[in-house]
């Protein structure tokens, strides 16, 4: 089965090393970018601190792992897999993300 | 029964000792203390003695104070020498004809610079290098001179030297030698040295017998050499060795050495019974020691001979570490590989400048010696194997090898025993260090004046600080003061290097000087260098990513993801009109408001979207940012002042403004507090603050490193009755000081409380410009003031950063998960109940409902 990529917004609108958040599918999505270009998304939703703010952390490279510090309490979420590396059942969810014809997209 | 009365002739390093030895101990009662010294003054630190030139005071000096011997009823005599010792009747006499009977007389009189018996060398301008009133005539002879000649280039020699650069004079060493520090160093030592120090533009003349002193052509001095050639120079230093002080012993009948020195045995005791010599003037086993640290171990025997106690002297290490010129040189036991079938291993660097030889044992197990220069690091764990005979574990090479990959020195502290000594000046051992951390001490200062240690020559100090780092670990205690994983230094050590290299962006700084990513550690502290050195915009591209939670969106984000808006109010000043307009927007954006402790308006729970809006309406009323989320200013809190209260001396709200409005945006370690006062009875509460200013009748006083918060802190009293434009100067200069030396997140008082010699340390900064700094510190503050700009209405002209403002990149929708209870006709983020639980670790904590009260009308 194939994805069905949806445009997010521009490539031009992410800033290294920082996040914007996404409304995708009735869903708020953080999406990072790093500092080769890389993009990453993971939810937006804090469950440490119990707010919708991933994507306003600070992205974070926490013993060789590429995270997000919570803007709140400063848990790291690892990019990549969504988990928290303090609290490991306050991991969070991933998302498909790509860029394209300089359109970040989520499937 | 009677005390005993003991007589200490000499009040130097030593002679001090053996006097705080026997006050402290514990039989002190039944003894009665007389000093005599020649010098006008008591005992201050001669090893720290060139100091004087770069800034220290003869007050930062001095190892003691008459308070001191006074509470101590310990009796001294300055500026009168002993001239007699009557050894039958017991007693001494002085110049000034003063006899004093004693029942233990001890001769701590130390030593002299020799100087060679050259003709011409009793001339105005030739000099020597031991007193303070040494260095006062060196100074005074420099001030009509352009060319200095150091004569020996020994330890002191070099020291010497040093001193005649910084005052400002062409330099040069003469040495008899072939090589400096004949001494300590071997062949290969003393010439890396001699390069190093060519290099820095001393003339370093070696094999050169000096025949005489004449007359100058070009200066005023001419010194001629046996080998023919000549040096001219408008002043000499001699500082060819020095000779014990033994005349006393020398004139009745006391033995001395055939080459001088008070002969004494293992109890410090000389051919009279009753009389002891102790520090540079006592000779044992044929030695002299020229260091303080067995002068130490004498003064302590000394007084465990006198009372009853059976501690000897067996001998003392003569290593020594230390940076001359700016060059580290280290020695440490046989340096010169004198002792038969001894191996030796050497290391030279010569495009870096490092010199190291290792001596071993001909089994090659056990260090007896080594020498350094230019990188002394393994100073510690060499000098520790030497003297514990402890086996070299692994190979002996990789002690002297630069580190390689693989090839790192294998001898920790942790190798060491309890007993290990680690200050020779203070026999402190590790033991001792870890005693002490155990106790509390668990910073450097702390160690220092719980142990001493580090207090003598300091050449302990990097080892001192590895044992407590090791027992700090033990504990179970984080030490490391790097910033993070990604930089090994300091926040001042970067800071250093953000202002010498201009380093404008973090990515420039963690290419160059560190490793990886970053986290949210180092970026917001770098983010703060970069904006208290060049105040550039934070939110510009290269600095977004290193804005924490609150900077990035130029406001305090809340419990629920919401943000606090506070505009600047300078002094809690507000116009009724301004008042009126703040009223307009929080009802517009219904937000719950209130008026802070630091005396001005703060809305609440406004969504991310909404803080442009807001802030464009805010910039119309004339509001500016007021930094209520940086590391940065807050406020300035005043009192109404002279303007209307019948008490206030000075305008404290003029002075408050005007104090806010400068420093408005200005970057810090950690967020920084004022206050104006206008009277003494304080109604601003500036002694609490940051920088607090109280108006007195002849002008402000000036109180720094206050803090409420966490732990409260009295601010300090800084400076009186000061003009505004001097009030500004220091202030200037404090903020700035703060800024480069304080770690990341340390408040001044914190900051204060860790200063090594405290407030009037930082007096010495800001106010006699000790360090030189002050222009520079002036020149700092001005450019983040030329810089200002209020980063609010620089965000709502920028379209690109009002992109980020939306809760949403691909919608207008908003964060429909935010819910709100009215509260006192106000809304408030709900709090569940469950919550609610957790704070109260499991039990709701019951709470009167007054939700109602006070409903507006
Ligand atoms: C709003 C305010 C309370 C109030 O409703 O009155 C407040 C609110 C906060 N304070 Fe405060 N402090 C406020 C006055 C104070 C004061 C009183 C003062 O300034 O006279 C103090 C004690 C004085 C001092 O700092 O020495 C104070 C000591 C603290 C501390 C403890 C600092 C310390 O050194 O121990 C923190 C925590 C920190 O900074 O690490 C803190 C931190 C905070 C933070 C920033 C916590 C946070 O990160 O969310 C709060 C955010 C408020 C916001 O969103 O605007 N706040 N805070 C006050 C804002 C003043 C202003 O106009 O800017
Ligand atoms: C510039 C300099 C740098 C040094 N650096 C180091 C170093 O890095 N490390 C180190 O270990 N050592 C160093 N030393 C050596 C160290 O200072 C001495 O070892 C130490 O001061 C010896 O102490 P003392 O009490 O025996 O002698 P002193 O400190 O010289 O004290 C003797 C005192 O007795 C007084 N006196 C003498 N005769 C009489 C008398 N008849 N009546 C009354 N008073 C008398 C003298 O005036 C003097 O004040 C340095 C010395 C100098 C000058
Ligand atoms: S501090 Fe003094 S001048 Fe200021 S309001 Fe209080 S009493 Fe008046
Ligand atoms: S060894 Fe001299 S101060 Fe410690």
């Amino acid at each position: 089965m194939s994805e069905v990529w949806t445009d997010i917004c521009q490539f031009s609108d992410l800033v290294k090393n920082t996040g914007v958040c996404a409304l995708h599918k009735g869903e708020q999505i953080a999406i990072f970018i790093d500092d080769e270009s890389q993009v990453y998304a993971i939810s937006n939703y804090d469950p440490c601190g119990n707010a919708y703010v991933l994507s306003r952390g600070i992205v974070s490279d926490y013993k060789g792992k590429l995270t997000v510090a919570s803007p709140l309490y400063k848990q790291h979420f690892d990019l990549t897999t969504g988990e928290c590396l303090e609290e490991p059942k306050n991991s969070v969810k991933t998302f498909p993300v790509r860029i394209e014809a300089g359109k970040v997209q989520l499937a | 029964m009677s005390k005993q009365k003991l007589v200490v002739v000499g009040n130097g390093m030593v002679g001090h000792k053996f006097i705080e030895n026997m006050v402290e101990h514990p039989d002190y009662a039944n003894y009665e203390i007389v000093t005599f010294s020649e010098e006008p003054r008591l005992a201050y630190d001669r090893v720290q003695l060139s100091y004087y030139f770069s800034g220290k005071t003869v007050d930062d000096l001095m190892l003691t104070s008459p308070d001191y011997y006074n509470e101590n009823g310990v009796r001294f005599i300055v500026n009168d020498k002993v001239v007699a010792i009557d050894s039958i009747n017991n007693k001494i006499v002085t110049a000034n004809g003063r006899e004093e009977a004693y029942d233990k007389l001890i001769l701590a009189t130390g030593s002299y610079p020799f100087v060679p018996p050259v003709p011409g060398r009793e001339q105005a301008h030739c000099l020597v290098y031991r007193t303070i009133e040494d260095l006062e005539a060196i100074t005074a002879s420099a001030q009509g001179s352009t060319v200095g000649v150091v004569v020996g280039g020994g330890l002191l020699g070099l020291e010497a030297a040093n001193a005649l650069k910084n005052l400002g004079l062409e330099a040069h060493v003469v040495e008899f030698a072939p090589r400096l520090m004949a001494v300590q160093l071997d062949e290969g030592g003393g010439e890396l040295l001699r390069a190093k120090i060519e290099s820095l533009g001393v003339g370093v003349h070696t094999e050169k017998n000096t025949t005489e002193i004449v007359k100058g052509e070009t200066c005023r001095y001419r010194m001629n050499f046996a080998d023919g050639s000549h040096l001219e120079t408008d002043m000499i230093v001699f500082s060819a060795g020095i000779r014990p002080q033994d005349e006393l012993a020398r004139q009745f009948n006391i033995d001395i050495g055939p080459r001088g020195g008070i002969q004494i045995n293992n109890y410090c005791q000389t051919s009279i019974e009753n009389i002891y010599a102790i520090g540079e003037c006592a000779l044992w086993d044929n030695k002299i020691y020229g260091l303080v640290a067995p002068g130490y171990q004498m003064a302590k025997v000394a007084v465990s001979h006198i009372t009853g106690e059976a501690v000897e002297f067996t001998g003392a290490d003569m290593s020594t570490k230390l940076k001359l010129l700016g060059v580290d040189v280290a020695s440490i036991g046989d340096a010169q590989a004198r002792t038969p079938n001894c191996l030796s291993y050497t290391y030279l660097d010569q495009h870096k400048g490092v010199y190291k030889r290792l001596v071993v044992s001909p089994d090659n197990k056990k260090v007896l010696g080594a020498v350094m220069v230019g990188d002394v690091d393994a100073y510690g764990n060499l000098l520790q194997m030497m003297l514990g005979d402890i086996e070299i574990p692994g190979t002996p090479e990789a002690f002297i090898l630069p580190a390689m990959e693989g090839a790192a020195p294998a001898l920790g502290v942790d190798a060491l025993p309890d007993s290990a000594q680690i200050c020779s000046c203070h026999s402190v051992t590790k033991g001792d260090i870890f005693e002490a951390v155990k106790g509390g001490c668990t910073d450097l200062s702390g160690i220092k004046s719980c142990t001493k240690a580090v207090t003598g020559c300091g050449g302990c100090a990097a080892m001192t600080t590895q044992v407590m780092n090791a027992a700090l670990t033990e504990m179970g205690v984080e030490v490391n003061n790097n910033l993070c994983e990604h930089f090994e230094y300091t926040r001042q050590e970067l800071f250093d290097i953000v202002r010498s290299k201009k380093i404008k962006t973090f990515e420039q700084l963690i290419n160059t000087h560190g490793q990886g990513k970053g986290c949210e550690i180092c970026k917001p502290a770098v983010g703060s260098m970069l904006a208290t050195h060049w105040n550039d915009y934070i939110l510009a591209d290269e600095h977004l990513q290193l804005q924490d939670t609150n900077d990035v969106f130029l406001a305090n984000m809340q419990k629920d993801g919401t943000y606090s808006v506070v505009p600047r109010m300078p002094a809690g000043e507000v116009t009724p009109d301004q008042l009126i307009a703040l009223g307009q927007i929080g009802k517009e954006f219904n937000l719950y408001t209130k008026i802070t402790g630091g005396q001005r308006v703060d809305f609440f729970g406004a969504q991310l979207h909404e803080l442009p809006i807001i802030w464009e309406k805010l910039i119309d009323a004339g509001f500016e940012t007021g930094h209520a989320y940086g590391k940065s200013l807050r406020t300035v809190k005043s009192c109404v002042g002279s303007t209307w209260c019948r008490y206030g001396m000075l305008d404290s709200v003029s002075m408050a403004v005007l104090l806010e409005m400068r420093y408005k945006g200005m970057r810090t370690p950690h967020k920084v507090k004022m206050a104006v006062s206008g009277c003494t009875r304080e109604c601003a509460e500036a002694q609490s603050k940051d920088v607090g200013v109280i108006a007195t009748d002849k002008g402000w006083n000036l109180y720094v490193c206050g803090n409420g918060g966490m732990k409260p802190r009295h601010a300090d009293l800084f400076a009186s009755d000061l003009d505004d434009e001097t009030l500004i100067k220091y202030v200037d200069r404090f903020y700035m000081f703060y800024s480069h030396t304080a770690d990341r997140l340390q408040r001044t008082s914190v900051w204060m409380d860790n200063m090594e010699g405290g407030l009037d340390y930082l007096k010495s900064v800001i106010i006699e410009d000790k360090l030189g700094i002050c222009e520079e510190l002036e020149a700092d503050m001005q450019r983040i003031i030329d810089n200002y700009e209020c980063e609010w209405k620089k965000t709502i002209n920028s379209k690109e950063r009002l992109k980020r403002f939306a809760h949403f990149i691909n919608s207008d929708a908003t964060d429909d998960t935010l819910a709100y209870v009215a509260e006192r006709g106000q809304p408030r983020a709900r709090i569940d109940m469950a919550a609610r639980a957790k704070i109260g670790k499991g039990e709701i904590i019951k709470t009167l409902d007054i939700t109602d009260v006070a409903e507006p009308v």
